[in-house]
């Protein structure tokens, strides 16, 4: 069974069609880099894949269950643009409200092994609004893999981190991975992508342009794809 | 047991941040002391002149109060995009909705709890006298616009005036739940009790309440997803 199926989606805002005719695979223990220009589609896609919003057209299957089952949302992780924690609370009591609300049984545990996961036990009773942006997108990463979701879908991730924390999230990626689940990522950052993906996928004006293996090739010139399928 | 424990859950979650900020609260409980203290200028009250408004005004500064209140509850969580985590989480949208509902009651029911003494003292009305059955009206009038007001609190959640939006949308439907509320309020304050005729205005806030909790429990997740 496939980790996640897009087949035939159209998702419009107004007149305008966001995503036009998306089919996707990926199978399970791979890594899709979604790329494309800013507009392209990227963010839309993955918001649809998980479940923020519903396709026009199409259908989007995640573990064989629709986004919006709550089996499946039990095995997705998100990081988008926000970081979804919040700046009231502390880092621990972020992560044991998300470890709650994912039903996990010992939250305090879970939110303690993440903490230091990513480097942020010594500040685990600090308040969030004081963090600085970097501890705060590790936070984000702590959050979106406390749960150890099947299906990773992130949005940007490596945008704002510093080097520290971006050697964190490949890492984290990287155990995923090799534990065999599945990771979705749009990003600008290609090398950083590259260096993870399997498979790689480009859109362009909401159109898969692109769709295939990522080949040494790419790794070794992030600008390739862009080259032979961008619009120059 | 498990949709309690999410709704409890949500419920800690909205306290605590609220609690740690009292943005929220402390704005709406000055906004209803001062607007009981001005009144109180205005129609400089003896005891015979406050039982004529005295439910109205009380239910006019709970409602606007409540507002200040309900504006915020999912306001909270959009500057870091919180609200997708919440919707990516794999409780459903009834969860998320009573328990950000239980929270505002709380929070609304505290702004209330000390906006009464102060109108009892500035406009003479004995309103304890009638304790348990002002607490019993105060309970179901609060309910009422908080179950509407957190409701359109997430309908209007990415609307850029949402501070606008939410009561000009929100205080016409409460308007069934507002007239109850007042005439149960007046009748009680003029020493009158639940009974009789009254027991009518009771009937629609009850039936006020079941209506708009049902129909927000059912309707949350098209608004929240779509």
């Amino acid at each position: 069974m496939n980790a996640l199926a897009v087949e035939g989606v159209w998702k419009y805002y107004g007149d305008y069609p966001a995503l036009r005719d998306i089919n996707l695979t990926c199978e399970a223990g791979s890594c899709l880099a979604l790329i494309g220009r800013n507009g392209a589609g990227k963010t839309t896609l993955l918001r649809t894949i998980a479940g923020f919003s519903r396709p026009m057209k199409g259908a989007i299957k995640i573990l064989g269950g629709s986004p919006r089952e709550t089996a499946t949302r039990r095995n997705v992780g998100f990081i988008g643009h926000g970081i979804a924690v919040y700046d009231e609370l502390s880092a621990l009591e972020n992560l044991m409200l998300y470890a709650r609300l994912y039903g996990l049984t010992d939250a305090r545990t879970k939110a303690l092994q993440w903490l230091t996961e990513t480097g942020l036990e010594r500040v685990r009773d600090g308040l969030v609004r004081e963090f600085s942006r970097g501890m705060r997108q590790r936070l984000a990463v702590a959050r979106a893999f406390l749960h150890e979701p099947s299906l990773l879908l992130l949005d940007e991730p490596f945008t704002a981190l510093d080097d520290r924390a971006i050697a964190v999230l490949q890492r984290l990626l990287r155990e995923a991975l090799a534990q065999g689940r599945t990771v979705v990522m749009s990003t600008h950052q290609l090398r950083e992508a590259l260096e993870l993906a399997t498979h790689v996928t480009m859109l362009n004006r909401g159109q898969v342009a692109f769709d295939g293996p990522c080949t040494p090739e790419m790794v070794a010139d992030p600008g390739l794809v862009y080259a032979r399928y961008g619009e120059g | 047991m498990e949709f309690l424990r999410q709704v409890l859950v949500i419920l800690a979650k909205d306290v605590r941040a609220e609690l740690r900020t009292k943005e929220a609260v402390n704005a709406a409980l000055a906004f209803a002391v001062m607007i009981l203290v001005l009144f109180s200028f205005v129609f400089d009250p003896d005891e015979a002149t406050t039982k004529m408004f005295a439910g109205g005004l009380l239910w006019i500064v709970f409602a606007f109060a409540g507002t200040l209140v309900l504006n915020r509850s999912f306001a909270r969580e959009i500057p870091n995009d919180c609200l997708d985590a919440l919707v990516a989480a794999p409780i459903p949208g009834s969860a998320l909705f009573l328990g950000k509902a239980l929270a505002n009651y709380l929070l609304v029911a505290a702004v209330e709890l000390v906006a009464l003494p102060v109108f009892g003292i500035l406009y003479y009305v004995r309103w304890y006298e009638r304790f348990w059955q002002v607490m019993l009206v105060l309970a179901l009038g609060t309910w009422g616009v908080t179950v509407i007001g957190t409701m359109f609190s997430a309908l209007t959640v990415n609307i850029r005036l949402r501070e606008v939006m939410l009561p000009m949308i929100t205080y016409p439907m409460l308007t069934p739940a507002l007239m109850g509320a007042m005439q149960l309020t007046v009748d009680l304050m003029n020493g009158k009790s639940i009974a009789g005729d009254a027991t009518v205005w009771l009937k629609l806030l009850v039936g006020f309440d079941i209506l708009y909790t049902a129909a927000s429990i059912i309707l949350v997740d098209i608004v929240l997803v779509g």
